[in-house]
């Protein structure tokens, strides 16, 4: 309703008091002391309606003026007697104020779309996408929509691009949703896209610094089938859905575990191979278009320096590797970072995450993305469980997702400028 | 034309017979596709996944020796841990640990706990359990009041899905969810090993039934979620309660995983 005012007397203003129909700015320059004569003359005529843009006249810099519509021929002529130079600068005042004005009427419509985007809910594929479009649209400067491939259900996969420009920059991957049934990591990664973009435009600590350096890939859906399929209402729903929707070996029994399907140590203990169980790892390694789509997109752009990844629940924080409970050769420096990360995230909340490797907090897992991403150079590498532990599991009330997200920003924002901050 | 059409039906008798036929069965505790791992020894770490497990079997038991429909417990997290093999076969964890009460009061409970994984099949673990000050959660009125609102109703509790896909339920409905979580600790108990971590995910149904004892009687399809397989375990069960009494389970059934399954068995198969 208060837009539809706004808009309604910015359209009255437009058409009620088109003051500048046709009026020209124009840039003269004056070289001589006779010309400034000249100009100070005309200044003091208040009749010609001049209304001059730069005050106090030299031959040094040029002097803008707005002329009237029905005196621009008799100033133009009085500046060629006079042998003053001058250059139009715009051409209809008028034209570039409705021009200026539209965009900020559509501007605030945009940012009103973002702002009452509601954060606090669980939404349908759609609606994520709609809600990108409109991310991207308010933030063009900052944000593109990449699309990396389509699903096996021929669904777009997009990952938002937030970069400052340049070429190849140095990247920080993030994706959540990679399974279906996890709904907190996909609406934890809508508010956090949307923080990026707001604390890159209000100037806020460290992503200007961090955006500076590198860019920042948000896949906010990562298994868009998946997740569709959660959202069926028919009974009996699928809410608890976990895997792809690709046809399997085994007819009655569809979907791959995508956290299993990537190439590290595939098929390897802690995955499946029964096509009926929630972890089955697929046929064989990237046989899921899904995880070839983030493989190629990944190995292909090449300058990668970290890869994090949300799922729910357990309240963890986790690095390499999940496939073998030894070290990563980075591990002490993993380790501390997310101990730090952490520390950040436990300070908003006061919720308590535990830190350490996928294999020794949860359990051996095969093919995971995490492995995948560090045997590949990307150094800093973590997985994140988000809430809660157990209570609600993956069914966390809607009303948790805020809380949840902010605090998962504060640990990402942590190791973003970590990295950024370690270049290797 | 006749023929085609008894043909017909009997395809369609057949086919309809095909899809009534019983799921496959998958073992409850289907132990988790993982080479024999070398089990910790000795002092082990509080954050890693041993520890964490053997304390929310504890856990289970806590519940199910003092929830009610007002006080559920959830493992907060365990402060110190040591395993050891012990010589009928078998592993034995010692815990001490922190509980929340996530139902009503949000306080924290610290506990010890013994808890005995045995290694024969189908053998339940065995806890022994002391927590401090938990006489301190008094949930009497409250439980009184609930219990003689549906004891006393003409009209039989029924509900899908709680909480509902966005983790939703209505007020009336929580201590319904409560309850199920401690019968859920019965059957989480018992199907606990050093290769699972359970905990309810949602609850599909809950009916009331007609009873003459002074009991609220409750019939449940709960899902069950095992953190380490990842699979979705559908149990239905019958569960007693009242304020003297506490939570007693006295059925209870496990629905075999169906295709195309997460779900229940369904008499219509998706496509």
């Amino acid at each position: 309703m208060r837009l539809f005012i706004a808009v309604f007397v910015l359209l009255v203003a437009v058409h009620c008091e088109e003051l500048f129909n046709g009026d020209q700015v124009l840039r003269i320059h004056a070289e001589s002391k006779d010309h400034i004569q000249v100009l100070k003359e005309l200044e003091k005529d208040v009749d010609s309606g001049l209304d001059f843009w730069t005050h106090g006249f030299s031959t040094e810099r040029p002097v803008d003026v707005r002329v009237p519509h029905a005196s621009l021929y008799a100033v133009k002529d009085f500046l060629k007697e006079n042998n003053i130079s001058f250059a139009v600068m715009i051409n209809n005042v008028q034209e570039l104020l409705d021009r200026e004005r539209a965009e900020m009427v559509s501007n605030t419509e945009m940012e009103r779309n973002t702002k009452s985007f509601n954060f606090a809910a669980y939404h349908d594929l759609d609606t994520i996408y709609s809600f990108m479009d409109t991310l991207v649209a308010s933030h063009s400067n900052l944000i593109s929509k990449v699309k990396i491939g389509s699903t096996y259900e021929n669904r777009p996969m997009y990952v938002l691009k937030f970069s400052t420009g340049g070429e190849n920059k140095p990247a920080i991957w993030i994706d959540a949703g990679i399974h279906a049934r996890e709904w907190v990591s996909h609406a934890s990664a809508v508010w956090i896209a949307d923080r990026i973009a707001t604390d890159f435009k209000e100037n806020r600590a460290p992503v200007p610094d961090v955006l500076s350096k590198m860019d920042i890939y948000l896949m906010i859906v990562a298994n868009p089938d998946g997740y569709v399929f959660s959202h069926l209402t028919v009974r009996p729903f699928h809410r608890l859905w976990r895997k792809s929707r690709s046809v399997t070996s085994n007819p009655n029994c569809p979907g791959v575990d995508l956290n299993r399907n990537f190439d590290a140590e595939f098929s390897g203990p802690g995955a499946s191979d029964d096509p009926c169980a929630e972890d089955y790892r697929g046929p064989s390694a990237h046989s899921e278009i899904e995880v070839t789509n983030i493989v190629d997109f990944i190995l292909s752009h090449g300058n990668f320096k970290s890869f994090m990844t949300l799922h729910a629940y357990s309240q963890l924080l986790m690095y390499p590797y999940g496939y073998t409970g030894s070290n990563a050769p980075d591990q002490p420096e993993l380790h501390d970072v997310a101990t730090q990360a952490n520390k950040a995230l436990n300070s908003w909340h006061g919720t308590i995450y535990k830190v350490g490797s996928i294999f020794h907090t949860i359990e051996q897992a095969s093919g995971a993305s995490v492995d995948w991403a560090y045997q590949h150079g990307i150094k800093y590498c973590f997985a994140f469980e988000l809430r809660d532990t157990g209570e609600y599991g993956f069914l966390l009330p809607a009303d948790q997702i805020v809380s949840t997200a902010r605090e998962t920003w504060f640990a990402l924002r942590y190791i973003m400028q970590y990295v950024s901050d370690h270049p290797y | 034309m006749k023929t085609v059409c008894w043909t017909s039906a009997l395809v369609f008798t057949l086919l309809q017979l095909t899809a009534a036929l019983p799921c496959v069965p998958a073992d409850p505790a289907r132990t988790h596709n993982q080479t024999e791992l070398e089990m910790a020894t000795g002092e082990l770490v509080p954050t890693h996944f041993p520890a964490r497990r053997a304390a929310k079997v504890a856990v289970h038991y806590l519940n199910t020796r003092h929830g009610s429909p007002f006080r559920v417990f959830g493992l907060q997290q365990v402060h110190k841990a040591t395993a050891e093999d012990v010589d009928a076969g078998g592993r034995k964890y010692s815990l001490d640990f922190s509980a929340t009460e996530w139902a009503r009061s949000k306080s924290v409970f610290r506990c010890s706990a013994v808890v005995l994984f045995s290694t024969a099949q189908k053998t339940p673990p065995d806890v022994q359990l002391q927590c401090e000050d938990l006489q301190q959660i008094n949930t009497t009125p409250q439980e009184e009041a609930f219990y003689h609102r549906y004891s006393t109703s003409d009209s039989p509790v029924s509900a899908l899905d709680i909480p509902d896909s966005h983790g939703n339920m209505s007020q009336e409905m929580e201590p319904f969810w409560h309850l199920a979580g401690v019968s859920a600790s019965f059957i989480m108990l018992r199907e606990s090993s050093e290769n699972t971590e359970f905990n309810m995910a949602q609850v599909a149904s809950v009916t009331q039934q007609e009873t003459s004892e002074k009991q609220l009687m409750l019939k449940y399809h709960l899902l069950l979620h095992d953190f380490v397989s990842q699979e979705i375990l559908h149990w239905q069960l019958l569960s007693s309660w009242s304020p003297e009494r506490g939570v007693r389970v006295l059925e209870t059934q496990f629905l075999p995983k169906c295709p195309q399954a997460t779900g229940p068995p369904s008499s219509t198969p998706d496509q």
